[in-house]
C-alpha cells in the first residue's frame, strides 16, 4: 500500500530504546583507537623538534634550551602524522577530547 | 511580469551556501542565474606550500563527507607519479573505506531531500541509519568523517579479517533497515508525488551538459569511475546502478540502489581481501603530470596533479562532481515550478564546499 509506508519503523522506534544517548547524564565511551588528542610522556621527550617540523598545522612548538614542549589545542587537527613521526615515541594519541581553552593561541606546555 | 527572487547563500534547505538569482514568472521558473565562490579556501594554492605529504590531510578537508575519496584520489595521484606499488591489502583496505564513505554519503542525502519536501521523521531516520555506518568508520579509523587513514604508498591503519568479516555481517543486518527507508522514498504517495517526473533530465542533455554520476546515471548512462578499476576494484564484480526515468524519483532510486551495492562490495571485499603488508616506504620525489580519476558518492573527481621533483607540488586542479553537476541543474530548473527548487538543488547532491575548495 503506498500509504503509511513509514509506520513499521515509527512502530519499532515507539516501542525500542531511543537511538539517542541522554548526554552528558550518560557519558559517551570512545572506541579504542578514536582520535581524540595528543598525548606526551614529557620525561622520556628527547626535543628533538621532528614533531614541530612534521606538523601540518603547526600547531607544536619545541624549546630545546628551556626543554618546553608545547601544544596549541585549537590548532591540533588530530592526525596523528606527529606521534607517527616521533623517533622517542613519547608522543601518544588518545581518545576523548582536549578540555576548552578560554583564548585562541593558548598553549598548553609541558615541562621536562 | 518577471520578478527576480534571490535563492539563498542562507536558506532551510541548504546545507552550504550556493546563491541562485531565480527570474520567476507567476510561479514558474524561467530563468536561473547562479553565483559561486562563498566558502573559497584556495586549497589548490595551498599545495605550493605544503610538503606533498602533508597535503594528504588538506586534500581530505576539501571536503567533509566524501574526504576520504579525496585524500585517496591525491594519493593515487601521486602513486602514479612517482610509480609506487601499492600492496595489494592496502587497495582492499581502502575500497572498504570508499563504499562506507559512499553509504553514508548516500544517507546523508536520503535525509536531505526527505528534509526538503518535508518529510521529517524520514529525515531523522535516515541519519540514524547513518550514524551506525559513522560508528563503523569511527572504530576502523578514528575519525567520524575526516578518515585520516590514507597515505602516500598505502593506508595508516589495518582492519583485521575478523572485523572485516563483522563489518559485512553487520552491514548486512543494517540493508533491512535500508530497505525499509528505501520503500518509503520509493513506493510512498507523498514522496512520489513530490518526486516523479520533477526536473526531468534527458540523457543526452546528460551528456551534453557534462554531468556526472548518480546524475547521469539516472539518465540511463552507465558511466562510473570505478570501472577504471583503480584500487581493488578490478577485483570486484560489480556494475552500475541506472535508472531511465532521470527524473528526482529516478535520481533517489539509483542512489538507494548504490547503498545496496556498496554493502555487496564491502561483503566482496571482506572474503577477497589478500594478507601482507599495508603500507610500503616511500622515497623520492614526484615529477611529472597525472590525472587521477575516481568515483566519488556525488561523481567522478578529477585531480591534475603536475609535479616538478621537489617536495611542493607545482600545481593541483580538482574538479569535484558538483561543479560538473551545476549546469544540469540550471537546465532542469528551468521551468519548474517555484515550489520544487528546494528539491531540485538537493537532488545533484550539492557539495559546495567540494565546488569552491
Amino acid at each position: 500500500m503506498p500509504f503509511f509506508t513509514i509506520s513499521k519503523t515509527i512502530l519499532r522506534s515507539l516501542f525500542g530504546r531511543p537511538a539517542t544517548l541522554m548526554y552528558p547524564a550518560v557519558p559517551r565511551e570512545y572506541v579504542e583507537g578514536s582520535r581524540g588528542h595528543i598525548e606526551i610522556a614529557v620525561e622520556s621527550c628527547s626535543f628533538c623538534s621532528l614533531c614541530q617540523r612534521k606538523c601540518p598545522t603547526e600547531a607544536l612548538s619545541v624549546d630545546r634550551e628551556t626543554k618546553i614542549w608545547k601544544i596549541d589545542r585549537l590548532r591540533c587537527i588530530a592526525c596523528n602524522f606527529c606521534a607517527e613521526a616521533c623517533p622517542k615515541k613519547c608522543l601518544s594519541m588518545a581518545t576523548g577530547y582536549s578540555p576548552a581553552v578560554t583564548s585562541p593561541g593558548e598553549t598548553e606546555e609541558h615541562h621536562a | 511580469m518577471r520578478t527576480i527572487i534571490p535563492f539563498g547563500p542562507q536558506h532551510p534547505v541548504l546545507p552550504e551556501p550556493i546563491h541562485l538569482d531565480l527570474v520567476v514568472e507567476d510561479e514558474t521558473v524561467v530563468d536561473v542565474i547562479p553565483s559561486i565562490g562563498f566558502i573559497h579556501r584556495g586549497l589548490e594554492k595551498l599545495v605550493e606550500k605544503k610538503d606533498f605529504q602533508e597535503f594528504v590531510y588538506v586534500a581530505e578537508r576539501i571536503c567533509g563527507i566524501c574526504s576520504f575519496i579525496h585524500g585517496m584520489t591525491y594519493c593515487h595521484g601521486v602513486e602514479q607519479l612517482m610509480k609506487i606499488e601499492v600492496p595489494p591489502r592496502a587497495h582492499y583496505l581502502r575500497t572498504v573505506w570508499s563504499e562506507l564513505s559512499r553509504i553514508h554519503s548516500h544517507l546523508l542525502w536520503l535525509g536531505l531531500i526527505a528534509d526538503a519536501f518535508g518529510f521529517e521523521s524520514l529525515f531523522m531516520h535516515s541519519w540514524r541509519l547513518r550514524e551506525k555506518v559513522l560508528d563503523i568508520i569511527e572504530a576502523t579509523t578514528g575519525g567520524r568523517v575526516i578518515f585520516g587513514s590514507c597515505k602516500i604508498g598505502g593506508v595508516r591503519r589495518d582492519i583485521e579479517n575478523g572485523t572485516l568479516r563483522e563489518i559485512a555481517a553487520k552491514l548486512r543486518d543494517y540493508a533491512v533497515e535500508y530497505k525499509d527507508l528505501g520503500n518509503v522514498f520509493l513506493n510512498d504517495l507523498t514522496v512520489k508525488r513530490r518526486l516523479c517526473g520533477v526536473g526531468v533530465l534527458s540523457g543526452p542533455d546528460a551528456l551534453g551538459l557534462g554531468s556526472v554520476g548518480p546524475m547521469l546515471r539516472a539518465s540511463g548512462v552507465a558511466q562510473d569511475m570505478r570501472l577504471l578499476k583503480y584500487a581493488a576494484y578490478g577485483g570486484i564484480d560489480f556494475a552500475p546502478v541506472t535508472a531511465e526515468e532521470g527524473d528526482s524519483y529516478a535520481r533517489c532510486a539509483v542512489r538507494i540502489g548504490e547503498i545496496f551495492q556498496s554493502v555487496e562490495i564491502i561483503r566482496q571485499c571482506s572474503e577477497k581481501i589478500p594478507g601482507g603488508a599495508i603500507e610500503i616506504k616511500v622515497t623520492g620525489l614526484p615529477e611529472g603530470e597525472f590525472y587521477a580519476r575516481t568515483e566519488q558518492p556525488r561523481g567522478e573527481v578529477i585531480y591534475y596533479i603536475k609535479a616538478n621533483g621537489t617536495k611542493n607540488l607545482e600545481r593541483l586542479r580538482v574538479r569535484t562532481p558538483t561543479f560538473a553537476n551545476i549546469p544540469p541543474m540550471l537546465k532542469i530548473m528551468t521551468g519548474c515550478q517555484l515550489a520544487d527548487v528546494p528539491v531540485l538543488v538537493l537532488t545533484i547532491d550539492p557539495c559546495i564546499s567540494c565546488t569552491e575548495r
